[in-house]
Parts: structure tokens; sequence; C-alpha cells
């Protein structure tokens, strides 16, 4: 410290230190704070500074110390409080935790069946859309086309020739543009087949997917339907194929009288 | 002017820098700062008084600060930490009053 410590500047119109109290001379007070408040190169002046600076550090860090804990200012009984009330609430949201994620569990679980039986079903729809005639179908088989200019061939050797098929395992058949299922049914009108109620074009096309060597064969045996055909006076031709497309499609009707019987519940 | 200016900038770092308070320094922390307070406002009052001396304030801070810290040190050390703490901050809370109202009569004349 400077050994002669810098003396305050003293008013100039006040002469003295003016120790005591200023008897109602306010104006003078805040001069003589103005003065105080200015600039002043000396050492004790620079460290006071230096003191303020630290000060301020130090509010402000305590500030925000107090701010962020808060723990070290509460007694014991309330210590204790806040524990039991964390303990409580561990224990209930350790419980949430294992509700949760048992059902989480659940969910995943349901998610892998249900997307299981959705599969399930899907393939169960597929199958039963080509029986009953109402998707499209396609795979190897056989086509068979009549030639028959002078309309010899009768409904009954068509549905001869239908049965033949199935026998040789036919999955999926069609006659000229009718799908063929198990309503299916056969009519000669005016020298022309009728098919479910539809007129075959000539020649008539009868398609079918299944093992096209099987059905072939069938169709071949001595007494079966080539040679019945050929009797009659038509000209028949079977043609093996690797992909037959099935195109014709089955309008379902809703059943009016039958109705399914529950199934057991397991 | 420049204390102020450096009281600002002071804590200006504080809220800037953010340090955590060391474990051992964080009973006597706020204690200090009000040792200090109560330095700065007999500061201010001295200057009203005209009886300020930069030497005098130099001192007298670092003898607050430094003999707050120390009786609460010593009452943690007996045992007594947090009453003496509460009886530190009491003198010191009076202390900075009185001089508040020693200022307040000198500016306002009220």
């Amino acid at each position: 410290m400077s050994t002669a410590p810098p003396t305050p500047p003293s008013p100039p119109t006040r002469t003295g230190p003016g120790y005591g109290p200023d008897d109602g001379e306010g104006p003078s007070s805040w001069k003589r704070l103005l003065r105080m408040a200015r600039p002043r190169a000396t050492r004790a002046n620079a460290f006071a500074a230096l003191l303020a600076i630290a000060l301020g550090f130090a509010i402000a860090t305590q500030v925000q110390q107090t701010d962020q804990s808060g723990l070290e200012q509460l007694r014991e009984d309330e210590l204790v409080r806040i524990l039991d009330d964390v303990n409580q609430e561990q224990g209930r949201l350790a419980n949430d935790t294992r509700e949760l994620e048992s059902s989480r569990d659940a969910l995943l679980s349901g998610a892998s069946s249900s997307s299981e039986a959705l599969k399930s079903a899907q393939d169960r729809l597929d199958t039963l859309g080509i029986l009953t005639g109402t998707s499209p179908a396609t795979g190897p088989g056989i086509v068979v086309t009549i030639n028959d200019p002078d309309h010899k061939v009768t409904s009954a050797r068509l549905l001869d020739a239908l049965q033949e098929l199935r026998d040789a395992g036919a999955e999926a058949v069609q006659i000229g543009d009718v799908r063929v299922v198990a309503s299916t049914w056969f009519a000669d009108v005016d020298g022309a087949i009728e098919v479910s109620g539809q007129r075959v074009a000539q020649p008539y096309s009868i398609k079918a997917i299944g093992d096209p060597a099987t059905m072939a064969s069938a169709m071949d045996i001595p007494g079966g339907v080539t040679e019945s055909v050929r009797g009659d006076g038509a000209t028949p031709t079977v043609r093996q194929a690797e992909s037959i497309d099935i195109t014709a499609l089955h309008s379902l009707q809703a059943p009016r009288y039958a109705r399914p019987v529950p199934a057991p519940s397991k | 002017m420049i204390p102020l200016l450096g009281l600002i900038g002071g804590v200006l770092i504080g809220l800037l820098w953010g340090p955590d308070v060391p474990l051992v320094l964080q009973p006597y922390l706020p204690i200090a700062v009000i040792a200090a307070l109560d330095a700065v406002f007999g500061a201010v009052r001295a200057v009203l008084d005209g009886i300020f001396n930069d030497k005098v304030f130099v001192v007298s801070f670092l003898a607050n600060v430094v003999v707050a810290a120390f009786i609460v040190f010593l009452g943690d050390q007996l045992g007594v930490g947090s009453q003496l703490s509460t009886g530190v901050v009491v003198v010191l809370g009076v202390r900075i009053f009185s001089n508040v109202a020693s200022i307040r009569r000198h500016l306002f004349r009220a």
C-alpha cells in the first residue's frame, strides 16, 4: 500500500472532511458521491476495483450454486422426508417400468402373432379364391380345343371332359369365358352349348391348371374325351403349356339358406 | 465508478462462467459475500461522511471477509456452525441496515 494514502478530494466549497451528519446538505452529498466515483489512478482504487470484481463474482457464483442444489440449506428432518419421497417415487416408477415392459412385450408378441394370422389368412384367401373362382390363377396346365363346326359335341361331352380333368387333378378350369366352379352347369341350347347360362363360342376351349402330363394323358386314354369327341365328328387338340393364365372370374353370391356352423371355441 | 463497473463485471463473469463452488468453500462463501457487502455499504457511508479512505476500505473488506469466514469455520469445528452462521448474518444484516439508513439520510435527507 502507498505509505501516503491518497487523501479523498475534499470539496472545494466545504472545508474539512465533514465529520458528523451534514445537516440537510443533500445536493453536496450527491456531489461528493459523484466526485468519489470519478476514476482515480491509484493503487488502492485499482485494488478496490479488484475486490469489487471478486465480490460480484462471488455473489453470482453463490446465487447459481444455491439455484443448482438447494439441498445443503435443508435441515436433517427435511432431508429425511425428501429421501423418503424419493424412495417412494422410485418404487412407484419401478412398478410403472415393470408394467410398461410387460405390456410392451405383450404388444410385441401380439404384433408378431397378428402378422402371422394375417399371413395365414391371406394364404387361405388365395386358396379359396382359386377354389371358388374369384381370383385369377396361373400355372402349368393344358389347353383342350375342340373344333366342332357341325355342333356335334353335346354339353354332356364337355361335362365328361371337365370331370376327367378334375379326376386328373385340375385345380382351376375355364371353359370359353366361363370360370368353372362347383355350381357350374351345362346346357344344350339351339345346337350350341351354354355353360352357366353363357353361350360358349366355337371352337370350344378348355383351359385347366394342373399337372400337364397327367391331364393330357387323361384326355388321351382309350375311350376317353379325345376319342369320344373324335367319334362325335369334331376335332380335339390337347396342348400342354408351362404357363396358363385363367382370367375368367366367378362372382359369388351370398348363400340364402346355408349358414356356417360356428367353429367350436378352443 | 471503477469499483461499480468491477462489481457488474464480476457478476457477468460469474454468470457466464458459472463455476461450481468448491466443497471446502461452500459454507463460507455466503457469509463472506455478506461480510463484503457490509464493507461496501460501510465504504459508501464513509464517502458520504467524508472520511473515506481507500486503504481502510481495502483492509476492512478483506478483514470482514476473513473474519466472517473464520467465525463460521470455528462454529463448524465446535458443532454450532449453522447457529453461528445465523448469528453472523444477523449482525452483518443489522450493520448493513444501519449503514444504508445513514446513506439514505445523507442522500435524501430522510
